[in-house]
């Protein structure tokens, strides 16, 4: 091996310090969040409205006869009113003018074929049926399983969807399912789309799921759910 | 510390104009192709991801060629990503600001600039070397290539897979849409067709080039 020459040596450029690289990443770093933070704290409040005005929109769409509307917090199969901020299981109903409950609007979620679709749903407790939903995210596939929200067929499953809660109030008294296209022959049964298979099964296993857990809460604390509205009205006067 | 030693060359028009055409990021570099191939379906996806790559791309080459002086070469590549990552974050929080639907239909993409390598290409080769008014004007002429790439991918997809463009039907309603072109492989197909025709009419300007030169060669060399 060779010697390094002087003027080798001199090519090579000094290491920096640790200290230097350190407070390098360090100001950067602060830089990054200083930046993130303000504009974190200025959008918060502008996301929080967009995300209360969409679900607001999806409510009155799938209750369309509602005219004002309460929020619920479920917390262990027990329902409290609340408000859009609180976490945890939210459920709004819908009352229309005379504050009489015209339904319920509820979350479900389930993984689809790119990625999870959530909805939100309508259910009448009265007669048991779901009557329609609104897809609030979905990245499905276009021409396919977009057609949750176009196919005309698809969405005559809708009409009256059955969700009947059993004697026990613990379940369901049928497992909702998608059954192959053109093959439905229950009430509770969903027809699939021809070509989306996969979406529209999703969407039988998000109803399912979504059923069993929230429709015997709801049927259980039917009662205050319809009078919570004339109860905040007299408290109001 | 790393100091430019070379002496700049001047800001011209062609700073800005390369990224446009020239040096296109996308039909040239080829780079940035999982966004251009996955948010391409229709053009209004393609202008909100041009746009937001746009924001990233002037404001990070910005800060690299800012603070290009200050940062040891050691550490060059985790600084930049850290700038990155955080106007990433930034238009992130904006585009949600702005509008749920889009920021849903964009669905992780935004957050996948972070690791656009045009991104941190730009930063890398041309910010750190460049200075702050040369970084930012060539940052945007290739964030408006990257955009007119998405554009033109968007529209061609959008037209044949949908027969709409921006949301308004061209076609009549008898058209059966060809499906195809708004999945995964209608972005290879049209991405394909482009550069096939991009590339067809580059040579053909070349050969023309070259033929012209040999003519003119041959024309000195009889009059010698």
């Amino acid at each position: 091996m060779t010697e390094p020459t002087d003027n080798n040596a001199n090519d090579v450029p000094p290491l920096p310090s640790s200290f230097s690289l350190i407070s390098t990443l360090g100001v950067v770093a602060m830089l990054s969040g200083l930046l993130v933070v303000l504009v974190y704290e200025y959008t918060k409040p502008i996301i929080a409205e967009n995300q209360r005005l969409a679900t607001e929109r999806a409510i009155f769409k799938v209750l369309p006869n509602a005219s004002s509307r309460l929020t619920f917090l479920v917390k262990e199969g027990k329902i409290k009113l609340s408000n859009d901020k609180a976490k945890g299981e939210l459920i709004y109903a819908g009352y229309d003018k005379d504050n009489n409950l015209v339904g319920l609007a509820l979350n479900a979620a389930e993984q689809g074929y790119q990625d999870i679709i959530k909805i939100l749903y309508a259910f009448n407790p009265e007669t048991s049926c779901i009557t329609g939903y609104d897809v609030l995210k979905s990245t499905e596939t276009p021409g396919f399983g977009t057609k949750i929200t176009s196919d005309e067929k698809f969405l005559a499953n809708f009409n009256c969807l059955e969700a009947k809660v059993n004697q026990e109030q613990t379940g369901l008294q049928n497992v909702i399912k998608t059954v192959r296209h053109g093959s439905k022959q229950n009430p509770w049964e969903i027809d699939a789309i021809s070509g989306s298979t996969i979406t529209s099964n999703a969407m039988g296993r998000m109803f399912n799921k979504s059923g069993q857990k929230l429709h015997p809460v709801v049927t259980q604390n039917l009662s205050l759910l319809k009078t919570a509205k004339h109860t905040q009205g007299e408290s109001h006067e | 510390m790393s100091k430019s030693i070379k002496k700049e060359t001047p800001l011209t028009m062609d700073v800005f104009t390369a990224g446009i055409w020239k040096e296109n990021p996308v039909f040239v570099m080829m780079l940035g192709l999982c966004p251009v191939l996955a948010v391409t379906n229709s053009v209004e996806n393609s202008l909100a991801m041009g746009a937001a790559s746009i924001f990233v791309l002037v404001c990070s080459n910005a800060l690299v060629s800012a603070l290009r002086n200050f940062i040891p070469k050691q550490v060059r590549i985790t600084t930049y990503i850290i700038i990155i990552a955080t106007f990433v974050t930034l238009v992130d929080y904006i585009i949600q600001a702005i509008s749920l639907d889009l920021y849903n239909k964009l669905g992780a993409f935004i957050q996948l600039i972070v690791v656009n390598c045009l991104i941190l290409g730009r930063a890398e080769a041309y910010a750190s070397k460049n200075s702050f008014g040369k970084s930012v004007i060539s940052a945007l002429g290739m964030g408006l290539g990257f955009t007119l790439a998405l554009v033109m991918l968007g529209g061609v997809r959008e037209l044949l897979g949908a027969g709409q463009l921006l949301g308004y039907q061209v076609f009549s309603l008898d058209f059966e849409p060809w499906i195809v072109m708004i999945l995964p492989p209608g972005g290879f197909i049209v991405l394909g067709s482009w550069l096939l025709l991009i590339n067809y009419i580059e040579q053909r300007k070349t050969g023309k080039l070259v033929a012209d030169d040999m003519a003119s060669h041959c024309n000195i060399s009889h009059t010698n």
